[in-house]
């Protein structure tokens, strides 16, 4: 075991190099005097924000006649949340996604373009015009690549105002005290040596946590790491219930097909060739919010109306043509011919519901700061945004387009605010023996005697996907409390081959098993005290949604290792009441 | 079925001179090359490393010599190299291990043409107006991942370390045609030097590794004609 540890002092350490972490990066960059490293477990162009493909909203009003307004964007997004997003911060939201993808523009990003030379924009789920009377372009789009250049844009930001960044490096641990940041602790993958950043504030920015499930479109280093971090160190998560089945996977593998195929015009349809969605969601169909559609395919499925009797519905873009999907849809043809031999211009692609996006996490305020409690008690200096945060602009299920805005609106307004936090704050003392924590868990790891993390990785997957997945209900919850707990019993004792302290990838996918393990315990135990449907989180035995008991965030602690406190954080709502939610 | 791997290992820490180790592996001939590694990876050693994440052709981790050819493992079939496959790290870098190799200098190429966007002018309160016939001017260029298939498999590049090689080249062309970029004069310039494009000998095999099917070789021909003109 490498004992060596180095100590680095820095003004602000941003820890994820994909969308939000860069976008953070580049607006403290441009401030004077701010001392930045961003720790990337990647290189930060592999980061998964790349994957992203239909688009990232914005009220530009470029193609619809009617044009677009903030409002609308603000109305479409609480009312896909089902109420649960808080306002405040869907109004900055909707607000400041106009500018920003003007100043993306500005730096360079390659948005594909109208005829008159503007941003094009298309049409994606959940989004209306005119709160709800028919479906909008808002989404603005490059091919669909979207998240592919915009993280090249902001990595090349990044480049321009030479920003530091430590590839390759593993976080391990956050180190914070009474409620202030102290720093971080990571480890170089490339020659296993420990670094504690010492740091006046720490943005975690390290995204998803997908590989629970699985099937998902998630990178197989979307693991928690941030949220079971900050969980580890007796700060909270929220609102970790809502996890999003996103529709369309392409069945078996689950990588995404963009909901930007039914935004062209692309629709499922079941065995039958049905188009069954107008049955579910008369107004909206294919376009309607994504949990609707996953538990619709669900349903069809199990009425025994599935593709050939298997797991999978179609979806059918053969009659756009073949001009319309090499030059608006070229990546998911490409995926479609590599991976299951469909050309989507001449057969529907079979596709099932897959699991991607996580609506919970840590929680935040608008500026990006990590709340301590459900009062509202800020850490001083621990920051996230993008996917691992919660604002909550999501509420219980994210609008397609979202993501992207979210990552980069909260990202600027995490880095400018942690700019002026660190200019104004002095470090605060290091513990003695800073890097302890961190190696006595990569020291466990490294003496275990039990299980592979495969082992125990499958098992995990196969409890989260049978009982926490698109409907849930009594006693599978309780099942899979139980069977992760005892997972994360077995965890501790988990067993690696490698002992090389170079390019150790074996430890750190155990680490990271050990993350994903903490997330899945918070998912199904916050699943499982939610008695009522709402957005992603469908129970079976409580169908209805219950304003009066359960509009409000959840938040948990963990406490001794293993015993969960709830305790709730009203929802703000300031422009729009709850009602029923119609598609 | 069952699959044969011969991969190329070496340890720097543990290992003389780097060596072939053999697994075997039941597959689909659906499934990818990165499946196979996983499996070894995950139930039969341990010590097997090697980058990877999105999977599906987008991030850019996971190029390799896969029966001699430079591609991305998680978009390799098994059906499209056969039940004997034989995997090397690409060449000309320095391996930190098994099929990981240190990147930096792939990197430094990279940052040293300016990858991002140069226009001083103030920019307007909405965005800067482009054609759609512009923007399809450098479309190709943009698809590119990072991943170093091109540089990798390209003789002028292992030949000569001061080349920057295609990937850098690819970048440099995504701005040089791109209509709202002022900084043309200034990449050529770079680019005219003896590392750049002259040391281009058209032999295709960037074009042939580009897991993303970027024409590469023209889009090094189009910044040598610029080259010579001065501007695109």
């Amino acid at each position: 075991m490498s004992t060596r540890v180095e100590i680095h002092q820095l003004d602000a350490v941003v820890v994820g190099g994909g969308g939000s972490g860069l976008a953070a990066a580049v607006y403290l960059a441009r401030q004077p005097n701010i001392r930045t490293g961003v720790i990337s477990k990647l290189y930060p162009t592999r980061s998964h924000t790349g994957t992203a493909q239909g688009g990232v909203g914005a009220a530009l009003g470029n193609c619809d006649p009617e044009g677009d307004s903030w409002e609308w964007h603000m109305f479409d997004t609480v009312k896909g949340s089902d109420y649960l997003a808080d306002q405040d911060a869907v109004e900055v939201l909707c607000k400041e996604a106009i500018d920003l993808i003007y100043e993306l523009e500005h730096m360079g990003l390659p948005f594909s373009r109208t005829p008159e030379g503007r941003i094009a924009q298309r049409r994606f789920g959940g989004h209306t015009v005119n709160f709800g009377e028919k479906p909008s372009r808002r989404a603005c789009y490059a091919a669909d690549r979207t998240g592919h250049m915009i993280l090249q844009t902001l990595y090349q930001q990044c480049i321009k105002h030479s920003v530091e960044f430590y590839d390759e490096y593993q976080v391990i641990d956050l180190l914070v005290e009474g409620n202030r940041c102290q720093g971080v602790v990571a480890i170089e993958i490339d020659t296993g040596v420990l670094h504690v950043f010492h740091a006046k504030a720490v943005l975690f920015a390290t995204g998803g946590w997908g590989r629970m499930f699985e099937i998902t479109s998630n990178a197989v280093t979307l693991t928690g790491d941030a949220a079971a971090l900050v969980w580890r160190r007796g700060l909270p998560l929220e609102d970790m219930e809502f996890f999003q089945i996103h529709p369309t996977g392409i069945y078996k593998l689950g990588i995404l097909i963009t909901e930007g195929v039914r935004g062209e015009g692309g629709v499922l349809r079941n065995s039958e060739g049905e188009r069954f969605m107008e049955r579910y969601a008369p107004t909206m169909k294919d376009l309607a919010s994504r949990d609707v559609i996953s538990r619709a395919i669900y349903l069809e499925i199990k009425e025994g109306r599935g593709i050939g009797g298997k797991g999978c519905v179609n979806l059918d873009a053969t009659h756009l043509g073949r001009e319309v999907i090499e030059e608006k849809l070229p990546d998911i043809a490409d995926f479609c011919r590599t991976y299951i031999g469909v050309d989507p211009a001449v057969d529907p692609m079979p596709v099932q519901p897959t699991a991607h996006y996580a609506m919970g996490g840590l929680p935040t305020d608008v500026d990006g700061c990590l709340l301590a409690d459900a009062e509202g008690t800020l850490v001083d200096g621990v920051y996230s945004s993008g996917e691992c945060a919660c604002v909550s602009v999501h509420g219980a299920n994210r609008l397609g387009t979202n993501s992207l805005l979210d990552l980069i609106v909260f990202g600027r307004r995490a880095g400018l605010h942690m700019g002026a936090y660190a200019a104004a704050a002095d470090y605060v003392p290091l513990p003695d023996d800073p890097a302890g924590r961190a190696i006595e868990q990569l020291e466990r790891i490294r003496k275990g005697k039990g299980d592979r993390a495969a082992i125990l990785r499958d098992e995990m997957q196969a409890v989260m996907t049978e009982h926490v997945s698109v409907f849930r209900e009594e006693p599978g919850l309780s099942e899979a409390v139980a069977k992760v707990q005892e997972l994360r019993e077995r965890f501790r004792d988990v067993k690696i081959d490698d002992t090389s302290e170079r390019f150790n990838l074996d430890i750190l996918e155990a680490f990271e098993l050990g993350c994903l393990l903490d997330c899945a315990y918070s998912t199904a135990t916050a699943a499982q005290n939610r008695t009522e449907s709402r957005g992603a989180h469908y129970r079976e035995d409580y169908p209805k949604r219950n304003d009066e008991q359960w509009l409000k965030h959840t938040f948990q602690h963990l406490r001794n290792g293993d015993k969960v406190e709830f305790s709730y954080k009203p929802v703000t709502i300031t422009r729009y009441q709850p009602k029923e939610r119609v598609y | 079925m069952r699959v044969r791997f011969d991969i190329k290992r070496y340890d720097p820490e543990k290992d003389e001179a780097p060596y072939f180790q053999t697994y075997e592996v039941e597959l689909e001939e659906t499934d990818r090359v990165l499946d196979g590694l996983n499996e070894i990876r995950w139930r039969q050693d341990g010590t097997l490393t090697f980058r990877r994440s999105c999977e599906h052709g987008i991030c850019g981790s996971d190029a390799m010599r896969i029966n001699g050819r430079n591609r991305l493992a998680c978009k390799t079939l098994i059906r499209d190299v056969g039940k004997r496959i034989r995997v090397e790290p690409i060449l000309g870098f320095p391996v930190f291990r098994d099929l990981v190799v240190d990147q930096e200098r792939f990197f430094e190429n990279y940052r040293s043409v300016l990858p991002f966007l140069i226009n001083d002018d103030p920019p307007p309160p909405r965005e800067r107006l482009q054609s759609p016939d512009d923007r399809e001017r450098f479309d190709d260029t943009t698809k590119c991942i990072l991943c170093a298939a091109c540089t990798t498999s390209c003789p002028s590049a292992w030949g000569d370390d001061s080349f920057v090689g295609p990937a850098a080249v690819v970048q440099a062309h995504r701005f040089i045609f791109d209509s709202r970029d002022q900084g043309a004069t200034e990449r050529l310039a770079r680019l005219t030097a003896r590392s750049g494009v002259w040391a281009c000998r058209t032999v295709y095999n960037c074009t042939m590794a580009c897991p993303r099917d970027i024409q590469v070789t023209k889009a090094i021909a189009e910044v040598k004609r610029a080259a010579i003109l001065g501007s695109p």
